[in-house]
């Protein structure tokens, strides 16, 4: 079935009713040719995903699509039936969506969805449909078909649920994959597996569609790129020059923002002796698996955080990074080792243990932003009572709070009038300003951030990472900073910690850390982590719609 | 159910099966060791004549020989403490005492009258699941008017009185268009209108619960997933969101075998059925203590049965749980 191409020109999508009923795309034109990737890069809400959507026919109920052109070989897609879109998923057209931990069926062995997505076009008997099928994940490079066959999603490591829901579209073989941010979410090393997965499936024929708002990741991939904002496509042309020599405002703004893309500023070399905060030392905290096998998540960690620094920990998801969080918050005991806080004991273990009693007159010294803050927020209470819940916190009187509600906000950048508005009305980097804003309700000296950032568009990241820098400066925090992302960590850090298995392998100031790093998985990290062609305008960026986001 | 929405467990997860049932089944003796005690210690509150409450209550008229022997079997006079041990060694030997408003051990009539009552709520609790099931399915995020319509008739069904429907139905189907029987006897025509009465409420409430996990489920990716590869709207439910859907009402049904036993109390009598609740209504009107505790241990140990059914249904349908627990 290879060789088919899927052609779009001047493809609208209108979504919503009544009132609320807009055009989430606008007249987009590109074709998908056999053995090419095409990307369609954007930030959430510019109409990439419905465009990917619309290719399948699955815009939505009530959706509106018009295209002087929509041809995937030599089948008008316009006005097909339920039945004819139903023919050609799967078996023409694949599709791929980020996160197979939700995208997979999470109650059912990834060897089902395999075997349902040949059986849902009649493809062989029950005998050839099993054989396919552990060839199929063979292919994706699934090492012991037959024992992963029979795991679900959440019994899987993230790769490979990712390369299993990969091979559920590929199962019928079909000449075009549309793949929705597939590597969204995942360690910079699953990613370049992916990639690679990828790059395997356009080498065979196939034509590709790939929608990211990563450009990194489209750089290493598509051979032309699609820009899009707010439904409309702003550039396009072949990736070397759409990221090299890019001509359109918006595609600079995106170019840079991407972290690590931009200069890291250095940090003033004085801070370094500033007295230190927090204290960390040799800490380990041991959990009892599924399996009832003990599994150290936190193995003789030891660190320091300086008053008006940032300490980076970078490592891949389970290395133990958010527990050695927990543990410097006084949320969790350790097994071994103790922190101290302002040189007096703060977390320790045994019978040296600090009760929440005595740690609670200082807990508003401590500050917390984690990545999804909506889930954080109780989502009856509007931003003035979100804010004024953690004033209280604090100790300030009530007569107060509304000034020092409106103080807040101004910090970080939100009109006085946001206090009114609910958490679902924001936007994801509105949001995570309104939970900054609640962790410095306190005045604290210490924030921890949990991957603060990692849901967020790029432009919107950079907005929120300018803003914690500034707010360190205005007011003096230390952050503790988690994430797995090196390009955040290199932009934000004045020192970084590399975590392994619970293990710190490597520490550093930042640049050294990043120029020269010594550990070998520290290497493996940096050289994981897909890179943009150095660009040449990222530095005149910032004039295009910088509203705040 | 479809086959797809059970997984089977095999090797080490049946083993870990085997050990959830073990579980279950210590504590359900517990549960019923619990029952029986606190059945023991209420009887011994009300106020009364014990002698008289075993041998027939305040109209009857024992002979002295006869008190005599019963205060000697039920220990009678003698420490409490020894009261309960001889009131459990009775109840663990299986001998539940005379019931005097029946003429007959209160086992054979608790042997009697069980079958008709686990048959009724059976039948209750499968017709139940097939309406919720089928008003779910058929209605949930299709167009306004059907979606709307789904949930309201859900709405009423829950909202109806078990008591009441089976009056209506009575008057409707029995005594009206002659249908049914009005009296339920033995056979299928019998159980219908029961059945009914006991399952259109129950069913309303399980659609509700049911209804709203579908409507999360069909939100999440993986059904995405899943039309993308080609799968119909129908397949998609059936083999994908409902598996998810159903765990709520499956909870729940434990709950609600408790209920059913319960309000077949009020559905057998208004039926002139043969059951445990017909046998428990007579009792307490005449206050027939043994045939009362008879009939109270053996709900507990249905109630129990059934919430280890459910448990294990949840674990076959959801293998996760099964991964989360030690």
């Amino acid at each position: 079935m290879s060789g088919q191409s899927l052609i779009v020109e001047d493809l609208s999508v209108t979504l919503g009713n009544g009132a609320s009923r807009r055009r989430v795309v606008r007249d987009i034109s590109f074709t998908v040719e056999p053995g090419k990737a095409v990307a369609l890069v954007g930030e959430s809400g510019s109409g990439k995903s419905v465009t990917a959507r619309t290719l399948v026919g699955l815009a939505g109920a009530g959706a509106g699509v018009s295209a002087t052109r929509l041809q995937f070989g030599e089948t008008d897609l316009r006005g097909l039936t339920d039945r004819q879109w139903r023919g050609l998923r799967g078996k023409d057209i694949g599709f791929i969506l980020q996160d197979a931990l939700v995208s997979l069926d999470p109650l059912r062995p990834v060897g089902d969805e395999l075997i349902e997505a040949l059986s849902a076009h009649g493809w062989g008997n029950r005998e050839t449909r099993r054989q396919r099928m552990l060839e199929l994940l063979d292919l994706v490079g699934i090492p012991e078909p037959q024992l992963r066959a029979r795991q679900r999603p959440d019994q899987l490591s993230g790769g490979l649920r990712q390369r299993a829901l990969i091979a559920t579209a590929l199962a019928l073989d079909p000449a075009i994959v549309i793949a929705d941010e597939p590597t969204t979410a995942l360690d910079t090393t699953v990613q370049a597996q992916i990639l690679k997965v990828l790059q395997a499936v356009k080498q065979r024929g196939k034509g590709l569609l790939i929608i990211s708002h990563d450009l990194a990741v489209v750089s290493q991939i598509a051979d032309h790129v699609v820009v899009m904002h707010q439904g409309d496509v702003v550039e396009q042309g072949p990736t070397e020059q759409v990221l090299g020599r890019p001509r359109h405002a918006y595609t600079r703004l995106l170019l840079g923002s991407v972290p690590g893309a931009r200069r890291h500023k250095a940090r003033i070399a004085s801070k370094d002796q500033t007295p230190i905060v927090l204290e960390a030392s040799n800490l380990s905290k041991t959990y009892a698996g599924p399996d009832r096998s003990d599994r150290r998540v936190v193995d003789d960690v030891s660190f320091t955080l300086r008053s008006g620094q940032t300490l980076g920990i970078v490592g891949e998801s389970g290395s133990g990074k958010t527990t050695a969080a927990r543990i410097a918050l006084g949320l969790v005991g350790p097994d071994r080792g103790e922190v101290t806080f302002d040189g007096s004991r703060w977390n320790a273990a045994g019978k040296n243990a600090v009760s929440e009693r005595a740690r609670r007159p200082q807990r508003p010294h401590f500050g917390v932003i984690y990545q999804d803050p909506l889930s954080s927020f109780d989502p009856r209470w509007n931003v003035g009572r979100i804010l004024s819940d953690a004033l209280d916190a604090g100790g300030l009187p009530r007569s107060q709070h509304a000034a020092r509600v409106a103080s807040l906000l101004e910090r970080v950048r939100l009109p006085a009038e946001y206090a009114g508005r609910w958490p679902l009305q924001l936007s994801g980097g509105q949001r995570q300003r309104i939970a900054i804003a609640r962790a410095i309700a306190s005045n604290p000296k210490v924030i921890v951030c949990d991957e603060p950032v990692s849901a967020l568009d790029v432009s919107v990241q950079k907005q929120v990472l300018d803003l914690l820098r500034e707010l360190q400066d205005e007011l003096g925090v230390s952050y503790l900073f988690i994430s797995h992302d090196l390009g955040v960590i290199r932009e934000i850090s004045d020192e970084v910690l590399v975590m392994l298995d619970g293990r710190v392998v490597e520490r550093g100031a930042t640049e050294d850390l990043f120029i020269n790093p010594q550990h070998e998985f520290t290497r493996r990290l940096l050289a994981s982590a897909p890179h943009l062609p150095q660009p040449n305008a990222g530095a005149h960026a910032t004039d295009f719609n910088t509203s705040i986001v | 159910m479809s086959a797809g929405v059970l997984a089977f467990p095999s090797g080490d997860g049946l083993g870990r099966l085997g050990q959830r049932v073990a579980i279950r089944v210590l504590v359900g003796i517990l549960v019923l060791l619990a029952s029986a005690t606190i059945t023991f210690f209420a009887l011994k509150l009300t106020p009364g004549d014990p002698v008289r409450a075993v041998l027939g209550g305040p109209t009857a008229n024992p002979s002295p020989e006869t008190i005599a022997a019963t205060i000697r079997e039920f220990g009678l006079d003698r420490p409490l403490i020894v009261q309960y041990g001889l009131y459990l060694e009775r109840l663990v030997s299986g001998n539940l005492g005379v019931s005097f408003s029946q003429r007959q051990p209160v086992a054979s009539v608790l042997a009697q009258q069980i079958g008709p009552t686990l048959q009724l709520t059976a039948s209750a609790m499968l017709v139940a699941w097939a309406l919720a099931l089928v008003s779910v399915i058929g209605t949930t995020r299709r167009n306004r008017f059907l979606s709307a319509f789904g949930s309201g008739l859900e709405a009423v069904a829950a909202s109806l009185p078990q008591f009441w429907l089976a009056l209506v139905l009575l008057a409707v189907f029995a005594f009206g268009l002659k249908w049914f029987p009005p009296q339920s006897r033995d056979g299928f025509a019998g159980l219908v209108l029961p059945t009914l009465a006991l399952a259109i409420p129950l069913a309303g409430f399980l659609a509700q619960v049911t209804r709203e996990s579908l409507e999360l489920a069909l939100d999440q990716p993986f059904i995405l997933s899943a039309r993308t590869r080609g799968l119909s709207d129908l397949a998609v439910r059936l083999r994908h969101a409902l598996r998810h859907a159903v765990l709520p009402g499956i909870s729940l049904s434990a709950w609600a075998v408790g209920s059913l036993i319960g309000n077949a109390v009020l559905v057998e009598v208004i039926f002139s059925r043969q059951g445990l609740g017909r046998i428990l209504y007579q009792a307490v009107t005449r206050q027939d203590i043994p045939l009362t505790i008879g009939v109270t241990l053996v709900v507990t140990i249905v109630y129990i049965v059934a919430s280890t059914l459910a448990d294990l249904l949840f674990v076959l349908v959801d293998p996760r749980i099964k991964a989360a627990t030690r």
